[in-house]
């Protein structure tokens, strides 16, 4: 597809689409619309496609769309009875059960106050019904999910976009900044990042490191935690 | 539609950084963000950037009748519109802070008497001019009054009136081709400085982004012009000040304040040298092209200035590990920024690199197979989007039969297709429309 990595605007018509060998199928993600006979886009942003059949636009966005699987950062705001209201950018807020954490009973309840950041997975994403999360998996394990204590800790906000590079493979921020900064961190789909370093300054650092790379190649993130490191070093 | 709720974890990570003089945003206590001030093409129009804050000014003019108790005097009026845009929460809950931002305005810039009002006069008694500076707050990303505030009077000061003359009771206003329009008198430039108290009021920090805001206890607002008068003093909030940190504040306001107003009238002169020469000038000309304009990440400076020997460690350790990382080039010194003509501007945005990555387009070219012919006789089966539906609230994910969409049966690329962006628009235009009905959206 001579398309692919090119940038779109919305109204855009894409025509060419390739087909899956087998069923004929073609698959359109966010960013494309089929009306009328033809694939309009409806964002502007690159044409990516995975093969056989994918296509979508990958644009810069700001405004978080509930995704049913998506590991997501939510805040607390409101408790009713035995769900939580949680606070994940979407249209509207999410709820989670207290059951649905490691090792919850209906004795043995979770402790969480209203401003607690919890990290957790979408259990359910529909946009007749408010989304739902869980900070168990299947197996009943946290895995990893649930509430972030927060001594120490800043959480802030970035593009989705953003939060998409940084989770890719390919993207090496997190590991040559942790080569010499520990540092624990929590990415959520939904556009938050929460991170702790050893100190306050540090965490400051690594906060600025991770917001300034939205734009940068994998050379200029080396040159950047260089420079970073320098800095906090005091040279 | 719903606040962006404040966390534990914020608030109290900004509350401990701000005890030891540190800002998430790598600012020092007493700095404000910085500041971008461009006018537009009409006279009187002001954008001012403050970090992400964005205020847009307009001043117009009337001829009206004068107050009752002030017939020799011209009326200014000062209009603040807070809309959603700026700010989600501003659709419901913004009545209390519009309020507040407008009548600190007033009292710094019309209580101030910093526009010289009697001239604005035509006819004692019955005609004056009438001034109206609406204030549009495009993006609240804290401290919408300081940024107000610099807009109005820079676009105060920008403003252009027509000329008027009076031949005894016969008043004629010449249009802008006739006679030149006439700039407004100002006095004095006052300019507000927020300061914000955290620890009941043992910290302050200056120019509080609007994390900050929501956790501070308190700030304080003072009005000053570079002559050193306070024109406002406004203290809100619950904590005790004491009169040493009142007067530290004012002091370090009137710092602020000279460098600020020789910014704006740096601005106004560019902007007006821009038009005596008859070069481009307005928002237009000031954007930067093949850059990224918003969203820009300006380079932060991290000052850590005591030296941590665990990670000094660790940096020459990583260094060594990877030696890579010293053969670069450090290249990325700031950049000397064109002032485009109109424009006084602080700080800039990064080169345009929104592109795909050479890794991921390599990646995607490995698993590229080479399509084969398909036939029509694959596409019977009128199914759409089943088994994907229902994964999230909007971003569905649509399955085409190729018939759907009118694919060509040899999806092979061949050197007669359009390149690039070129997008074929005949065979949607051939269609007739309509034939196709058939909602995509699963449920």
């Amino acid at each position: 597809m001579e398309h692919v990595g090119k940038i779109f605007m919305p109204g855009d018509v894409l025509s060419n689409l390739q087909a899956s060998q087998k069923s004929g199928k073609v698959v359109l993600g966010p960013g494309l619309k089929c009306d009328n006979d033809s694939v309009f886009v409806n964002k502007p942003g690159v044409l990516k496609h995975k093969e056989p059949n994918f296509y979508w636009i990958d644009s810069h966005q700001k405004k978080y769309v509930p995704t049913r699987g998506e590991h997501v950062l939510g805040v607390v705001t409101n408790r009713m009875g035995d769900v939580y209201r949680v606070d994940i950018r979407g249209s509207e807020p999410a709820s989670l059960s207290f059951l649905s954490f490691e090792g919850a009973t209906k004795r043995n309840r979770p402790d969480i106050k209203i401003g607690d950041l919890v990290y957790g997975k979408l259990l359910c994403a529909n946009k007749d019904i408010e989304p739902e999360m869980v900070c168990i998996d299947s197996t009943g394990r946290s895995n990893g999910m649930g509430v972030i204590s927060c001594n120490g800790g800043f959480m802030f906000t970035c593009s989705l976009n953003h939060i998409r590079k940084i989770l890719s493979p390919q993207f090496n921020l997190l590991k040559t900044l942790g080569n010499s900064l520990p540092f624990e961190v929590a990415v959520g789909m939904n556009g938050r990042i929460w991170v702790k370093g050893r100190s306050i300054k540090e965490t400051i650092a690594i906060v600025n490191g991770l917001n300034s790379v939205e734009y940068m190649d994998t050379n200029e993130i080396k040159v950047m935690c260089r420079k970073l490191l320098d800095t906090l070093a005091g040279f | 539609m719903r606040d962006n709720p404040l966390s534990i974890c914020e608030r109290e990570f900004i509350l401990a950084a701000v005890e030891i003089q540190k800002r998430i945003d790598g600012r020092e206590p007493y700095d404000l963000r910085k500041i971008k001030i461009t006018f537009g093409l009409d006279y009187g129009c002001c954008h001012v950037e403050l970090g992400k804050t964005r205020v847009m000014a307009q001043v117009s003019c009337e001829i009206a009748a004068p107050k009752q108790t002030r017939l020799n005097e011209g009326t200014m009026f000062i209009n603040v519109e807070l809309s959603p845009m700026a700010a989600p929460q501003f659709e419901t809950r913004s009545q209390d802070l519009n309020t507040e931002i407008t009548r600190l305005l007033e009292r710094s810039i019309k209580n101030s008497r910093c526009v010289d009002l009697e001239s604005l006069c035509i006819m004692a008694g019955e005609k004056v001019w009438e001034l109206r500076v609406d204030v549009h707050v495009l993006n609240h990303e804290g401290n919408i009054l300081d940024c107000a505030n610099i807009a109005a009077i820079a676009a105060l000061a920008h403003f252009r009136r027509p000329d008027v003359t009076v031949c005894g009771e016969e008043i004629t206003v010449h249009p802008a081709d006739e006679r030149d329009p006439v700039p407004l008198s100002i006095l004095h430039m006052p300019l507000c400085v927020t300061f914000a108290f955290f620890h009941n009021g043992k910290c302050l920090i200056l120019d509080p982004n609007e994390r900050e805001e929501r956790v501070m206890d308190g700030k304080m607002v003072v009005s000053m012009n570079k002559h050193r008068e306070i024109c406002t003093l406004q203290i809100s909030g619950q904590m005790l000040l004491e009169k040493d940190q009142i007067f530290r504040c004012t002091n370090m306001a009137v710092k602020k304040v000279i460098v600020l107003t020789e910014l704006i009238q740096l601005s106004l002169e560019n902007d007006s040298n821009a038009r005596a020469a008859g070069e481009k000038f307005g928002f237009a000309e000031s954007v930067e092209t093949n850059e990224i304009t918003t969203e820009y990440k300006e380079e932060s400076e991290v000052d850590m200035s005591d030296i941590d020997d665990q990670v000094v460690m660790a940096t020459q350790n990583g260094n060594s590990e990877d030696g890579s990382i010293e053969e670069l080039e450090l290249d990325m010194e700031t950049k000397v920024t064109i002032m485009f003509e109109g424009t006084g501007m602080i700080g800039q945005g990064g080169a345009n690199t929104w592109d795909m990555d050479e890794d991921m387009e390599s990646d995607l070219t490995e698993h590229k197979q080479k399509p084969q012919a398909n036939s029509r006789s694959a596409t019977i089966a009128k199914h759409i989007g089943g088994d994907l539906s229902g994964e999230s609230e909007e971003e569905d994910t649509v399955m085409l039969q190729q018939e759907d969409i009118g694919l060509q049966s040899k999806p092979i690329i061949s050197s007669e297709e359009p390149t690039g962006n070129e997008i074929d628009l005949t065979a949607a235009l051939a269609k007739p429309r309509g034939k196709k009905k058939k909602s995509k959206h699963k449920h």
